[in-house]
């Protein structure tokens, strides 16, 4: 509990802590409305997944996100501060515990804020532009596929907190991890892309954070999809858990 | 210090640094990596064991006479024509054939006159369109606009082209008196006795769905456009002599003509345009496809270029380097120069290596790749290096304003990757070209090799290798957000404490 307060002080008092929080909801939002600006739905059906679209934000968002949880870790490193912490501290896994429980609640409060005001932003913009209630396109989070994108998106966010919170531990440089983590999560749907329609770009989709993750947003053509919406978030999910695992390790036995 | 030793001291800098030097090899082989990776065999993707996705078929296009890759084939109905001659026609209808797509915009009946039926010849051709009016068009990539305006019995078209030479005059006219210039096109080596005629051609229905990455594909389904003509008039041609019809490009179901007391009727499908491969649905696509896998080195050159700052920061480096060197601009031009050196060479060696590595093999499977030339192709590869420079620059000047790593790699990957990631997969299409218009990634045109042509219906995604700005100008707008960067970064530098 104390361990949990010292980082939450920490994290509450570091000036850059609220402009990421903000920039997470507006970005997010932000993007989001683009997208949703830019949908058309045709008279003959419309292509595009109205949900998924309204929730493209969360593209941006989880940038901001890794930039959060990985310099809640390797700011320590930078200041020479994680000597004194772990003075304080001496059980370096409960250190990263208590990181990841604060990280992760601010990440998935913002979060929350972030999906709402971008499925309120679809809800405004895209009847306008042919995702009418008629053709069956009604965002409403009463609805259990829109719950679920909703839900799972913000979930999505703090999955992604963790998966860098547990790199930063393990790289410690800051420019390194950000680097990595984004690479990991954007560079596989160029991967894919190359590989084209073949058996491998679907496993890859599989398997890749990001893909597998945002399977989570699908309502429509779900049988299409390379995984299905659960099983791509808990795919993100294990990822989580390796990284933080691997950091949690690396920190117990490597000098700080 | 002196200039030169400043850059030396920057330089040694940072080919000291071990985890520097391995980021910019990092990039190198990721890009050729990733292209590598592509597998494509001509019309589809196999894997070992994986299902076979059968394609639009592989027969290369034909070559036209630019040596660019066309689409050749229509009905033709024709007699010789030698050095001068000139044909007239009214044209008096266009409409579908029998089938379940009708007219396309761009389906067009007229007259022509061309070296030969040999698919890719020079030609020159006046025309009227479903969609487009009146045009002149000229060896596949030309084409001029005339009078617009559907033709019909009660508003016919009358049409003519001069032939002196290689060079072609096209005139138009509603009533047959009073003519207007459309244009003068030069046919570089047009034959002596070339083959003058009417003409009828209509693109397959294929409406592209997907704006993904490669997503070009669409089903074809084949159009036919038949047209009436009258008051046909060959003036220059052997006289009496008879009209004989040629399917260029190969026969196709419904084609033809039929001649009665001076009314043509021909039917015609296919189209004589340039080929745009899988972006107009068929197979083929341009070779700026290899260098996908750059955008992924993107990211070790940012992470890289922002430590190359911000680690002077953090170890207090700085206020060595800064006593050292008291002119603090030099320093940044000096880390600028050594960091955007490093980033070109290990971009180049990457997109070299990239395409000379997989273009082979992806035309030893039977693929495609549409023919540029040499100067183009230099150019994508050398602006992927010079992409990757200036994002390197971009990144150091970020560094050094913000002073802080992490919002330099977060602010230059989501501003010139994730717009161009999102273009490729996530985004509705109006919102992927104005992205690409307004942030850095817009950048990433200057890999563009082919050309989006008006004439021809197509994907032109940023998926399929098409983005809204031209290569020079896309490039334009990074060097632009750069330079802003830089000269922020020097005063900034120059104005606060280290």
């Amino acid at each position: 509990m104390t361990a949990t307060h010292a980082e939450w002080i920490k994290l509450r008092t570091v000036p850059g802590t609220g402009w990421l929080l903000a920039a997470i909801v507006t970005a997010t939002a932000a993007l989001s409305a683009v997208a949703d600006a830019a949908a058309r739905c045709p008279a003959g059906g419309c292509q595009l997944d109205p949900v998924r679209t309204s929730l493209t934000g969360i593209y941006l968002g989880q940038a901001i996100v890794v930039v959060l949880a990985v310099t809640a870790v390797s700011g320590e490193y930078g200041t020479g501060l994680i000597h004194v912490t772990f003075t304080a501290m001496p059980s370096r896994v409960i250190v990263l515990a208590a990181k990841a429980a604060v990280v992760a609640g601010l990440v998935l409060a913002a979060g929350a804020v972030a999906v709402l005001g971008s499925v309120l932003a679809g809800r405004l913009i895209l009847p306008g532009h042919g995702f009418t209630a008629q053709h069956g396109y009604l965002l409403s989070l009463g609805d259990g596929p829109v719950l679920r994108a909703s839900i799972g998106s913000v979930l999505y966010l703090g999955l992604i907190a963790l998966l860098s919170l547990g790199l930063a531990a393990a790289v410690r440089d800051t420019a390194a991890a950000i680097g990595i983590v984004l690479g990991l999560l954007y560079a596989a749907p160029i991967i894919a892309a190359v590989l084209g329609g073949s058996a491998a770009s679907r496993h890859l989709q599989q398997l890749a954070p990001m893909t597998a993750g945002l399977a989570i947003q699908a309502t429509t053509g779900l049988r299409s999809l390379p995984v299905s919406p659960w099983t791509g978030l808990g795919i993100l999910a294990a990822w989580a858990a390796a990284a933080v695992m691997a950091g949690g390790l690396l920190l117990h036995h490597r000098d700080a | 210090m002196t200039a030169p030793a400043v850059l030396r001291a920057e330089w040694i800098k940072f080919r000291t640094v071990r985890g520097w030097v391995a980021g910019m090899l990092l990039a190198t082989l990721v890009t050729v990596g990733i292209a590598l990776l592509n597998h494509s065999t001509c019309g589809g993707t196999v894997t070992p064991g994986g299902p076979q996705v059968t394609g639009v078929g592989c027969a290369a296009p034909a070559s036209g006479p630019g040596g660019q890759a066309v689409t050749d084939s229509y009905y033709l109905v024709r007699q010789p024509l030698p050095a001068r001659g000139r044909i007239t026609a009214r044209i008096t209808s266009l409409t579908a054939g029998s089938g379940p797509a009708g007219l396309q915009p761009w389906s067009k009946a007229g007259i022509i006159i061309t070296a030969g039926t040999r698919p890719g010849a020079a030609y020159a051709a006046m025309m009227v369109t479903a969609g487009h009016g009146v045009r002149m068009q000229y060896d596949y990539t030309g084409d001029i606009a005339g009078r617009p305006g559907v033709v019909s019995a009660a508003s016919p078209r009358w049409l003519r082209l001069d032939r002196s030479g290689d060079t072609v005059t096209g005139y138009q006219s509603a009533d047959g008196i009073r003519w207007s210039l459309v244009g003068t096109v030069h046919l570089a080596g047009f034959p002596a006795t070339a083959q003058a005629g009417l003409f009828a051609a209509s693109p397959g229905s294929a409406q592209a769905t997907s704006q993904s990455l490669g997503g070009g594909s669409g089903s074809g389904a084949m159009t036919l456009a038949t047209a009436r003509f009258d008051h046909v008039a060959l003036r220059g041609a052997q006289p009496g002599g008879a009209w004989a019809g040629s399917a260029v490009g190969g026969p196709a179901p419904g084609t033809g003509f039929h001649q009665a007391s001076g009314i043509f009727t021909v039917a015609g499908a296919g189209d004589i345009a340039p080929y745009v491969g899988d972006a107009g649905g068929g197979a083929g696509f341009p070779v700026e496809r290899t260098l996908l896998g750059a955008a992924a080195g993107l990211i070790a050159v940012i992470v890289v270029a922002a430590m190359f700052m911000t680690a002077e920061y953090r170890r207090g480096l700085i206020r060595v380097t800064l006593a050292a060197t008291p002119r603090r601009g030099q320093v940044l031009a000096a880390k600028a120069v050594v960091i955007a050196s490093a980033a070109f060479v290990a971009g180049l060696a990457g997109a070299i290596a990239a395409v000379a590595a997989e273009e082979p093999l992806l035309r030893a499977r039977g693929n495609f790749i549409l023919p540029v030339s040499a100067f183009t192709e230099a150019r994508a590869v050398g602006g992927t290096a010079l992409l990757l420079a200036v994002a390197a620059v971009l990144t150091l000047a970020l560094g050094t304003l913000l002073r802080s790593s992490a919002a330099a790699v977060t602010a230059v990957i989501a501003t010139l990757f994730l717009p161009y990631l999102l273009a490729l997969t996530a985004l509705p299409a109006g919102a992927a070209d104005w992205l690409l218009r307004l942030t850095p990634a817009a950048a990433f045109a200057i890999q563009q090799t082919s050309p989006a042509y008006p004439q021809v219906s197509a994907a032109y995604t940023p998926g399929n290798g098409y983005f809204p700005l031209a290569p020079g100008a896309g490039f334009g707008v990074l060097c632009g957000y750069t330079a802003v960067a830089v000269l922020l970064a020097v005063v900034r530098l120059r104005k606060r404490d280290a």
